[in-house]
């Protein structure tokens, strides 16, 4: 489904992926693991399209097309959904309709009908309840005021929504309690299907206890350094990246 | 030994003294009326048009602005004004008690008057001033106007407007819809004035609409005075969507008795240079205003919004948030200052401006001023001015939203903090259209 070929990124002069190589399957949950500065974020960044990384060399491509050819609301049409690490919040535009805007856009980029209010409003709805979030939180700004577990939840909510095939969850765990983190992982299970793909990147293995993944690929200064089953999460847990910090330097 | 001192007179001014010497024989009233005439154009005679080096006026170059003095606008032809109003559509679709000013002409053909509700009163300004009208005592009310070269030009040359009274007591359901519509192919003057006294403890929400002919270079020169008693609750909406050609100046000036509350919104996209000035006065304890701007500006549009509040009297609360959106070439300018007098202990003022600026080439000009003579007082001001923020663009963009609709979502939001302040739902929703339709023109 994703095949990333020998991508090399900078940033303001500064390299930091370095020929990095990876092929995540339809239906796979892929986890990538890493020391901080090891070039994670900015691997989902550039995946989603962020203007401020200079491309050098490589490719992208999903499922047949290289989203490095595509504008970010191309590749978004195009089944890519990055689930920020720090959402942002947007004064005055409300949430509800902040999602119409952007569930109709996909849909007109890709040629469909625009949703009707009672179709958006059922499926909101339901996606909602399953997620906890209340009609409260739906009515305020999008992510004004929210809790960092709020925030994380609204992310999972439009990745229900909007149907991605790749999703990429950015440390969805950073500053979530244990409450929260099943919350939210409930909710990426319930969206795993055999025609998507994940690509779960974290730093602490925790939540790989919640979002089993098929794969873990662990990352440094750049590239994937090794990859293997779920039981690598747990031998990392246990040793630390510091041999790969090593190898790094 | 003197020599007498011949100023250098610039070809609009020199045009202005000549235009007031003819009109001022066949302008409306005498007495009193003629006499104050003849005070304010004094004022400009002396001065002349203000310029960049008058302080007040830094921003907002009127001598440059005004090349020409644009002849007073004769009432247009009936066929003319109906025409222009039935091309009038701000606010159309609000429900309200409308009073027509062609070319700064009261029509009451063209209003609603007939139906006004119970208590309140409308008088024609041209008749007002002819007869003397009791209102007439009150204008100028608000001291820190006084000096003002758009409100001196306005009083030497006002010809027709409206006086309203809204008695004691008396809720008004309806908005009062005052629609100046300006219509020509040559450049003219307008200089109409309304004088609205509420009476204590009444209500009324006051709607304000200027549009007009474009690609042509006239002058329009409105003063709105309110004169709101104790325990008033009055809210003010305006909208400038004047022609493309036009110098659009405006003054609100409003008085407040105690226990008064008070909030006007002024939103600005139309004429090629505006100016709207805003000085509010406590005059009782107890009162709350709001005050808000909206400007979104294009091309090479010069806008300017200065304001002065002042805090008379004790335990007052003011909230001031201007909001403006630069593109192209244009110019946004707010001048906003607080007074608070020496008397004028637990005064709660608070304002803020902010400016986005979509284009390399704009420019904003912030000037927020305090001035407090008391000590006891929570004051506070702020001003910013920058980019949409590219973060929140690429949050947008990555959810599938094309630049362009990113960007316009970001400044409808922006924007939308100061037109939500309006609590009628109507004419919100009119002015997010407007905002929407801004928007829209410029992505095309």
């Amino acid at each position: 489904m994703l095949q990333i070929n020998n991508l090399v990124v900078e940033i303001d002069g500064k390299r930091i992926l370095n020929g990095l190589d990876l092929s995540v399957k339809a239906g796979e949950v892929a986890a990538i693991m890493g020391p901080n500065g090891s070039g994670k974020s900015t691997l989902s960044y550039v995946i989603a399209g962020k203007e401020d990384y200079e491309v050098l060399d490589g490719e992208i491509v999903l499922d047949g097309q290289n989203l490095l050819e595509m504008d970010p609301h191309e590749r978004a049409a195009h089944g890519v959904f990055l689930a920020f690490q720090y959402p942002l919040e947007i004064p005055g535009v409300a949430t509800m309709t902040f999602l119409k805007s952007v569930m109709n856009a996909q849909r007109k980029a890709r040629g469909e009908e625009e949703l009707t209010t009672p179709d958006f409003m059922r499926r909101v709805k339901k996606a909602a309840e399953r997620l906890h979030i209340d009609q409260e939180m739906l009515k305020r700004a999008l992510n004004v005021g929210f809790s960092g577990g709020e925030k994380k939840r609204m992310e999972i909510l439009q990745m229900a929504l909007l149907e991605p095939r790749f999703c990429i969850l950015d440390e969805t765990d950073s500053g979530l309690d244990i409450d929260a983190l099943r919350v939210v992982a409930e909710g990426v299970n319930a969206l795993r299907d055999p025609k998507r793909a994940f690509l779960v990147i974290t730093h602490y293995q925790r939540l790989l206890n919640h979002i089993v993944p098929d794969s873990v690929h662990v990352m440094a200064n750049g590239r994937i350094v090794r990859s293997g089953g779920k039981e690598l999460a747990l031998e990392l847990e246990a040793s630390g990246y510091a041999e790969y910090k090593e190898e790094a330097a | 030994m003197s020599a007498e001192v011949t100023p250098i007179r610039t070809a609009a001014e020199t045009a202005l003294i000549e235009r007031f010497k003819a009109a001022k024989g066949e302008l409306p009233g005498d007495g009193e009326v003629a006499k104050r005439r003849e005070e304010a154009f004094a004022r400009i005679e002396a001065a002349g048009l203000p310029h960049r080096r008058v302080e007040e006026w830094k921003y907002t170059d009127l001598r440059g602005l005004m090349r020409e003095a644009a002849p007073l606008a004769p009432l247009p032809s009936a066929a003319e004004a109906a025409g222009a109003i039935a091309a009038a559509e701000a606010f159309a679709a609000v429900d309200a008690v409308r009073l027509t000013f062609v070319n700064g002409h009261f029509l009451p053909g063209a209003s609603s008057t007939g139906g006004l509700p119970a208590g309140v009163e409308i008088v024609p300004l041209a008749e007002a001033l002819a007869s003397g009208h009791a209102l007439l005592r009150e204008m100028g009310r608000v001291a820190v106007g006084k000096d003002n070269a758009a409100l001196a030009l306005n009083a030497a040359f006002m010809a027709d407007g409206a006086v309203i009274r809204v008695a004691d007591g008396v809720p008004v359901a309806q908005p009062l819809h005052l629609r100046f519509v300006n219509t020509g192919a040559a450049p003219f003057a307008t200089s109409p004035r309304v004088l609205v006294a509420v009476g204590e403890g009444a209500s009324v929400t006051l709607l304000e609409t200027h549009e007009g002919t474009a690609g042509v270079a006239y002058q329009t020169n409105t003063v709105v005075e309110i004169f709101a008693g104790a325990g008033t609750n009055v809210s003010h909406v305006r909208l400038n969507a004047e022609g493309d050609g036009a110098l659009a100046l405006s003054t609100l000036a409003v008085s407040l008795g105690a226990e008064a509350l008070f909030n006007t919104l002024g939103v600005v996209t139309g004429s090629a240079a505006a100016r709207h000035q805003l000085f509010l006065a406590f005059e009782g304890e107890g009162s709350k205003v709001s005050i808000g701007g909206a400007t979104m500006i294009g091309g090479r549009q010069h806008a300017d919004t200065t304001l002065v509040v002042d805090h008379a009297v004790p335990g007052c609360e003011s909230r001031e948030l201007f909001k403006t959106v630069v593109d192209g070439e244009a110019t946004g300018v707010f001048q906003g200052k607080i007074i608070v007098r020496p008397d004028a202990q637990k005064t709660d003022g608070r304002m803020m401006s902010a400016a986005l600026l979509l284009s390399e080439t704009g420019t904003m000009n912030n000037k927020p001023e305090l001035e407090i003579f008391a000590d006891d007082v929570q004051c506070a001001h702020g001003a910013t001015c920058g980019a949409l923020d590219e973060d929140l663009l690429f949050y947008l963009m990555a959810r599938g939203l094309p630049r362009g609709e990113a960007e316009a979502l970001l400044v409808q939001a922006f924007l939308g903090e100061a037109i939500e302040l309006v609590a009628h739902e109507g004419v919100r929703e009119a002015l997010l259209g407007r905002t929407a339709a801004w928007l829209a023109a410029r992505a095309a």
